[in-house]
């Protein structure tokens, strides 16, 4: 392998024209920690590269520093061979630096033109707003980058994820932007739409744009980027062209050991049916939902997103209602009205938004935990102290989590680690079913193998877990079944045997097999 | 359990420390005990109206309607005596409970059943529970000489060297510290305020909780009618006006956030203490009730500065180990 590009990161690429943004020596610490240790990093105009590494291996400090929210404390920066500073990410904007982020930083009640336009709106005469030549430019945009479909009048609340990312770029591309940054822009996309930004990305790279790439899934990174550039807590450990590397050979450099199975061995007895829903409809959502769930299964459900997989757990777990069809639960008609009552009768639904939907920032790590169980924690209404710590030690022990205390506040938590927290916080509420909504999404590898390992461990034990995902090899790796859906209906329920990844893309799109 | 919190409440004390220190420099007898005594027991009211402002306000609501519930129980407790000399005065405490959770219920009903904004449902039930204290009295005093002796004196009666009154606040500081750290409604309070939708999501019933909060500050206030009424020994439809913004003042200052979720117990019996000492010594050293006002002014823009500096640190914090970890 090359493996002298890697000892001495300044060898010259055969394929390298003068890189348009050099990073050299970079270190940045904060109290306590050394965030990044003299990091060195180069863009090449009309290339992608790949930053690649585990959550806190200081790929976000980078971003930050690159776009003038963090000064280093050691290190250059350069464009075009010139030395530049970043003081502000106002300069940074200014020198054509923009990045777009995993959960899009826009304005979700200005329309898709203000949004581009924001900062340098043209101006008429008299120093107004020129609202028609603005809505005009925002067209004009949209159509270069073949994004025409987006409606340059229409609020950005309104349009999906994929299409804000594409408001996201034309901003970029509205201020002539060089250098394009992309933090996990993938994360929350759908297959469909992921292509549709890999052809966004390969437009960029046509126009000359120097791109960085951030993204945990490999087979994004290999398909689109040119180069890579691997973190390791805080260093730079390998750099070079993804075609001269491995897969093996960039996880052995992010977590300094290969990773040989992802997906853990398992032998869990399914049982008889514990869940069965019939007929579960809703007026907007979906429709005539039915499907059993097996003691001990993995259930998987694919689907692109917007299939209204989230939808009907929500339904099931009692956050919305369903507007006809029945949920019974061993042998059970159950109706829950509201969160309360699922848990209850033994559901659990671990939702998507990580940040929004599951922890508690701003409350100590064992009252996360405890927050579903609290009425069982209590005692003539007086809460057990010693009672809830105990139950968090067990769950934050069973599944390796991290941290310096039980009371440490979970903002200050890895991704990763705060997606534990909020496993354990439903475990701890003891249920029969447990729903996971994207339950690895945006996580780093190690933290991923562990809550695999961690579903294994729990269908061995008797439960039943039902896993929506977007990410076909953990949906081929962890199920036992997998439903589909498509457009708010089932499609096809598969027996994961000899499952192939096409077949379930084909139905969940709607293309004949 | 949480650093930074707590730092803040430090620094309220030390700040209040300081206020009797440089009082004392003017007026020795200040800082003696049976001063402090006597000051902690003028802040009894304001220190039980403080903390039924504060779940409210932990929830990210705010209860403005509290000095009229205040006015109108105060007015239906002293009718009552002034009319039925025999009711005993601990069913008089009960029914002046009552008359404020009935108060409570209706702002909490509106809020949680028609999802009305809460300052918009207080802003109302503020003017009507004061015009309501007019159609009941007729706009006409209850005076001292309408009431009991014991309607009058239980407050002033001494137990173990302190006024009654000061035990009903130290009582009630007590019991809502085993709310707030010790039971589930306690965490409830501040969860939603955190973070409604994941409270949504842990079976927390986001409405009913914010239903009860008012409940709480409704009996606070109904409670406050009573000791407030056999306090000054007059009640009238101007009975606590524009009192409503010394509670939140003092709940601003203990370091109660506005935005919901932070806050505490001590914070809010501090925040009162504070506004007690600035209003029971400032006339004492001559300075006029204009610069009283203005300190008290400044207090509470002072507390808001530092509080939210206090919370952007905090997050950087966040923010950098997060990165590092």
């Amino acid at each position: 392998m090359d493996t002298t590009a890697q000892l001495n990161p300044t060898t010259e690429q055969p394929l390298a024209p003068a890189p348009r943004l050099t990073l050299s020596g970079i270190s940045k610490s904060f109290p306590g920690v050394r965030a990044l240790h003299d990091v060195s990093l180069s863009l090449y105009p009309g290339q992608v590269t790949a930053l690649i590494g585990e959550n806190g291996a200081g790929k976000s400090t980078l971003v930050k520093i690159m776009t003038g929210i963090y000064q280093p404390d050691a290190g250059t920066i350069s464009i075009d061979g010139q030395a530049v500073t970043l003081p502000s990410a106002h300069a940074a904007f200014g020198h054509g630096i923009t990045a777009i982020h995993q959960e899009t930083v826009l304005f979700d009640d200005l329309t898709v033109a203000e949004n581009i336009f924001l900062g340098h709106a043209p101006r008429s005469r008299f120093g107004t707003i020129d609202w028609r030549t603005m809505r005009k430019n925002a067209r004009e945009v949209l159509n270069t980058m073949g994004a025409g479909h987006i409606d340059a009048d229409a609020r950005l609340k309104d349009l999906g994820i994929a299409n804000k990312h594409l408001v996201a770029v034309a901003r970029a591309m509205s201020i002539d932007a060089q250098i394009v940054i992309m933090d996990e822009p993938t994360a929350a996309l759908s297959l469909k739409e992921i292509e549709e930004l890999f052809l966004l990305i390969e437009f960029l790279k046509s126009e000359g744009k120097a791109i960085l790439f951030i993204s945990h899934k490999f087979d994004e990174i290999y398909r689109i980027a040119d180069r890579y550039t691997v973190f390791r807590d805080g260093e730079m450990v390998g750099e070079g062209l993804i075609r001269d590397a491995g897969q093996s050979q960039i996880v052995r450099m992010m977590v300094g050991r290969a990773v040989d199975h992802i997906f853990p061995q398992r032998k869990a007895e399914i049982g008889a049916p514990v869940l069965t829903v019939s007929g579960l409809s809703h007026p907007t959502e979906f429709d005539d939902i039915g499907f059993e769930l097996h003691k001990g299964e993995i259930l998987g459900f694919y689907g692109l997103v917007g299939a209204g997989r989230s939808e009907v757990m929500q339904a099931i777990s009692g956050i919305t209602r369903a507007s006809s069809g029945t949920i019974m639960l061993e042998g059970e008609q159950i109706v829950p009205k509201s969160a309360a009552d699922s848990i209850d009768a033994g559901i659990v639904y671990v939702p998507e938004e990580r940040g929004k939907q599951g922890v508690v920032i701003g409350l100590p790590i064992f009252q996360n935990i405890s927050l579903p169980s609290l009425k069982r924690m209590s005692k003539s209404g007086v809460l057990r102290l010693a009672e809830e710590f105990a139950l968090a030690r067990s769950y934050t022990e069973r599944l390796d989590l991290r941290a310096s205390s039980l009371s440490q506040d979970v903002g200050t938590l890895s991704g990763g680690n705060q997606q534990k927290i909020v496993i354990a916080k439903w475990l701890a509420t003891a249920p029969k079913v447990i729903i996971l909504d994207e339950p690895t999404k945006g996580i780093d590898i190690g933290s991923k193998a562990a809550v695999h390992g961690f579903m294994a461990e729990l269908v061995a034990q008797g439960l039943s877990v039902i896993m929506v995902s977007s990410e076909l090899p953990e949906i081929l790796g962890m199920s036992d079944r997998v439903v589909v859906m498509r457009e708010g209906r089932i499609a096809t329920v598969y027996d994961n045997k000899g499952l192939d990844a096409e077949t379930l893309v084909k139905t969940a799109a709607g293309i004949a097999a | 359990m949480k650093a930074l919190p707590r730092y803040r409440e430090v620094w309220l004390l030390a700040a209040i420390v300081v206020l009797i220190g440089l009082i004392s420099l003017r007026f020795p007898g200040f800082a003696n005990p049976a001063n402090l005594r006597q000051v902690f027991n003028d802040t009894s009211i304001l220190t039980i109206l403080a903390l039924g402002q504060m779940v409210v306000i932990l929830t990210r609501s705010i209860d403005l309607s509290m000095a009229s519930n205040l006015c109108f129980t105060g007015m239906v407790v002293a009718m009552l005596n002034a009319a039925h000399p025999a009711i005993p005065i601990p069913l008089l405490i009960v029914i002046a409970l009552l008359v404020g959770l009935v108060l409570g219920v209706i702002n909490g009903l509106l809020v949680w059943r028609l999802n009305i904004p809460s300052i918009v449902v207080t802003l109302g039930t503020l003017t009507i529970y004061r015009g309501a204290t007019f159609v009941i009295s007729g706009g006409a005093w209850v005076n001292a000489d309408q009431m009991s002796p014991e309607f009058i004196g239980l407050q002033r009666a001494a137990f173990l060297g302190i006024p009654v009154l000061s035990w009903i606040a130290i009582l009630v500081v007590a019991l809502f510290f085993l709310v707030m750290t010790r039971t589930a409604l306690g965490r409830s309070i501040y969860a939603i305020g955190v973070n409604p939708t994941a409270s949504v999501y842990a079976g927390i019933d986001v409405g009913r909780t914010k239903f009860i909060v008012f409940c709480i500050s409704g009996m606070a206030a109904g409670l406050c009618g009573y000791l407030w009424i056999s306090r000054y020994v007059i009640a009238s439809v101007e009975v606590a006006n524009g009192y409503e913004l010394n509670i939140i003042a003092a709940c601003v200052i203990g370091g109660i956030s506005i935005a919901g979720g932070i806050g505490s117990v001590g914070g809010a019996l501090l925040g009162a203490l504070f506004l007690g000492i600035i209003s029971n010594a400032l006339p004492v050293i001559n300075i006029s009730p204009f610069w009283q006002m203005a300190i008290s002014g400044s207090a509470i823009i002072l507390a808001v500065v530092l509080n939210a500096r206090g919370e952007r640190r905090q997050g950087r914090i966040i923010l950098k180990k997060a990165e590092a970890a």
